[in-house]
């Protein structure tokens, strides 16, 4: 089984969720080669080999360095059949998932999303998919030739396995219709820990009563290295940026660590952090329904809690 | 301008889910169904353009008979006729045959779903449908405005957003804050009744996915609470025990 894995990059460096997706196509065996599109740095790419990668494609053309969808679907589908790959993996993201919808339908391909393990092969080529908004697990075969898989973070462990790989330069003629949709601009939180892939999040929710006092939520997430996370009412106040909102209808989270602080528990929110492997709740109510879904839980005010978890913290390193 | 719009039927967000059949249905007992969070937002910014620059809206599901109440909430809400095509919604490829298929057939200048549904999150399906159809498809769309036929769209990228222009036809996926959920008023509620719904039977297609089971994540251990004087113990639990920082 050969596969080929999009990896996207973030200011040249190459995203950790697809390093993730290679660790994840080198698990399942057979060859891997790996493809970058627009913008990336060199070292980044040959760095791919030390995951599992055996060659690593990139797409250097100035049209490509932002994201268009259907540019990229019709890369990825030209070096899927030159590779004679089985099996396209990426990263789930607001890019990877669209652009992977529209190469299965390019190829014929069987498509799964959210595929949180590796696929069962003892018979087909089952996998695994978080459904329900993280309340469930599909398993489902997916029985075409060639199969798209795009995985959530979590999905394999990034580790290395091998050395640097040769990057080969791998040109596709677009058509002008590949770029009907243009982008204009783009505007972006940088130097900043992006919420989908931070390993910790700290998030406030309505009992931090106001904006001008996130100051306590930030200087806990920068002690952690973290990225900070909001409730839907909070983006909704507009006391946080929209794309901070975490739960079912915003950015679902998988980190190591998630701290909700002055944040309820309301069923959607947990939606969105039901992946993550341990939730520290911070709530003045014991009632608060979001100590169910916790592994460990502080009763006491947010504006008392966050200094003093900070000062702790920091005196444990 | 034509709008279609498509709509999923889905447990409300506050659902328990649980399955039956040796996990390979899902127990609908005691759930309420509602139109996807996601397609709602998609129907209220066509009610919107609709009212701004006098469009027709065509709601769509695929789904079965026990659909019909939340596609006429759509219709409530402020679209004018409905198409369901007659079938069980299994999987991306699937509903987006069956979305395509009847928009070769409606001509529709604008397409606008959800960016996934929740039930099955596999945010695929206006990726597949604009494959088929061979025009644009983006998502997730935040903001969406009409000049003409060209279109000046937001879209969600990781930590921030990117601004886009596209002509019409075009299929987007759409998430808030695009426009604000609608609730029917009495008179929506009346029309509705009587607005034309169309069943049509699907397309046979091949999707190449198949469910095999279900299953529920394992049971949350009880939650260990730390005294409001003591977070150096949460800090040490942290590292020693969790080992997450
Ligand atoms: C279809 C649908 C989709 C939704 N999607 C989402 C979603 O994606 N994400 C989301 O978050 N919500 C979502 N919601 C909203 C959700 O139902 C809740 O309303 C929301 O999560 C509540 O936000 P909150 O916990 O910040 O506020 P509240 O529910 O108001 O909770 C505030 C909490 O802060 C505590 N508190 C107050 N003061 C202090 C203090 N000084 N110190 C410590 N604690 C304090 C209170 O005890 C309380 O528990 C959705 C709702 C619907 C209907």
């Amino acid at each position: 089984m050969n596969s080929l894995v999009f990896v996207e990059s973030a200011e040249g460096k190459i995203k950790k969720t697809s390093l993730e997706a290679v660790a994840f196509a080198h698990a399942m065996g057979g060859n891997v080669t790996a493809i970058a599109i627009g913008q990336t740095e060199q070292a980044e790419l040959e760095n791919l080999g030390k995951y599992g990668a055996k060659k690593v494609l990139h797409v250097a053309d100035d049209k490509l360095n932002q994201g268009v969808i259907q540019a990229y679907a019709a890369v990825l589908a030209k070096a899927f059949q030159d590779e004679q790959a089985d099996v396209l993996v990426l990263a789930d993201s607001s890019l990877g998932t669209p652009v992977g919808a529209r190469v299965a339908a390019k190829l014929d391909a069987s498509l799964a999303s959210n595929v949180v393990q590796l696929p069962d092969t003892s018979s087909g080529f089952v996998v695994k998919r978080s459904i329900y908004t993280g309340k469930a697990f599909a398993n489902v075969s997916l029985t075409k030739p060639k199969k798209v898989i795009g995985i959530k973070k979590n999905a394999a462990e990034v580790k290395e396995v091998g050395s640097s790989a040769s990057v080969t330069p791998f040109q596709v003629s677009l058509s002008d219709a590949d770029f009907s949709t243009k982008i204009t601009s783009s505007e972006k939180a940088t130097g900043e820990v992006l919420l989908p892939e931070a390993n910790i999040v700290v998030s406030g929710g309505r009992g931090m009563k106001g904006p001008e006092h996130w100051g306590s939520i930030e200087e806990l997430a920068k002690t952690l290295g973290a990225a900070t996370g909001c409730s839907k009412p909070v983006s909704d106040m507009g006391w946080r940026p929209h794309h901070e909102h975490v739960g079912q209808t915003g950015v679902k989270v998988a980190p190591q660590l998630y701290i909700a602080v002055g944040i309820s528990g309301a069923i959607q929110h947990l939606a969105g952090v039901n992946s993550s492997k341990c939730i520290v709740v911070v709530n003045k109510d014991p009632e608060a329904p979001f100590f169910k879904a916790a592994d460990y839980g502080i009763v006491g005010d947010a504006f008392d809690i966050l200094p003093k978890l900070n000062d702790a913290i920091k005196a444990a390193k | 301008m034509k709008i279609l719009v498509c709509i999923s039927h889905v447990p409300d967000t506050t659902s328990k889910i649980n399955f039956v059949e040796n996990n390979t249905r899902l127990d609908t007992n005691g759930v309420q169904f509602i139109i996807g969070p996601y397609d709602d937002y998609a129907l209220a910014r066509a009610v919107e353009l609709k009212e701004t620059s006098g469009a027709t809206i065509t709601v769509l599901n695929v789904g079965q008979a026990d659909t019909e109440p939340t596609i006429r909430k759509a219709l409530a809400i402020g679209a004018d006729d409905a198409i369901r095509v007659n079938a069980e919604p299994t999987d991306s490829f699937f509903v987006a045959s069956q979305i395509a298929a009847q928009a070769k057939e409606g001509g529709y200048d604008l397409i606008l779903m959800g960016r996934e549904s929740i039930d099955y999150n596999s945010g695929a399906v206006h990726g597949i449908v604009g494959e088929m159809l061979g025009i644009p498809s983006i998502s997730p769309v935040m903001t969406l405005d009409i000049e003409g036929t060209t279109a000046k769209l937001a879209r969600e990228i990781e930590g921030g957003k990117e601004y886009l222009e596209v002509n019409l036809p075009f299929v987007a996926g759409c998430q808030e804050p695009i426009a604000e959920w609608k609730i029917p008023n009495m008179r929506g509620i009346m029309s509705a009744r009587t607005k034309p719904l169309k069943v049509v039977e699907p397309v046979s297609t091949d999707s190449g996915v198949k469910l095999e089971t279900y299953e529920l994540p394992p049971a949350k251990g009880a939650v260990k609470m730390i005294s409001a004087d003591n977070v150096q113990e949460l800090v040490s639990l942290l590292k020693n025990e969790a080992k997450v920082i």
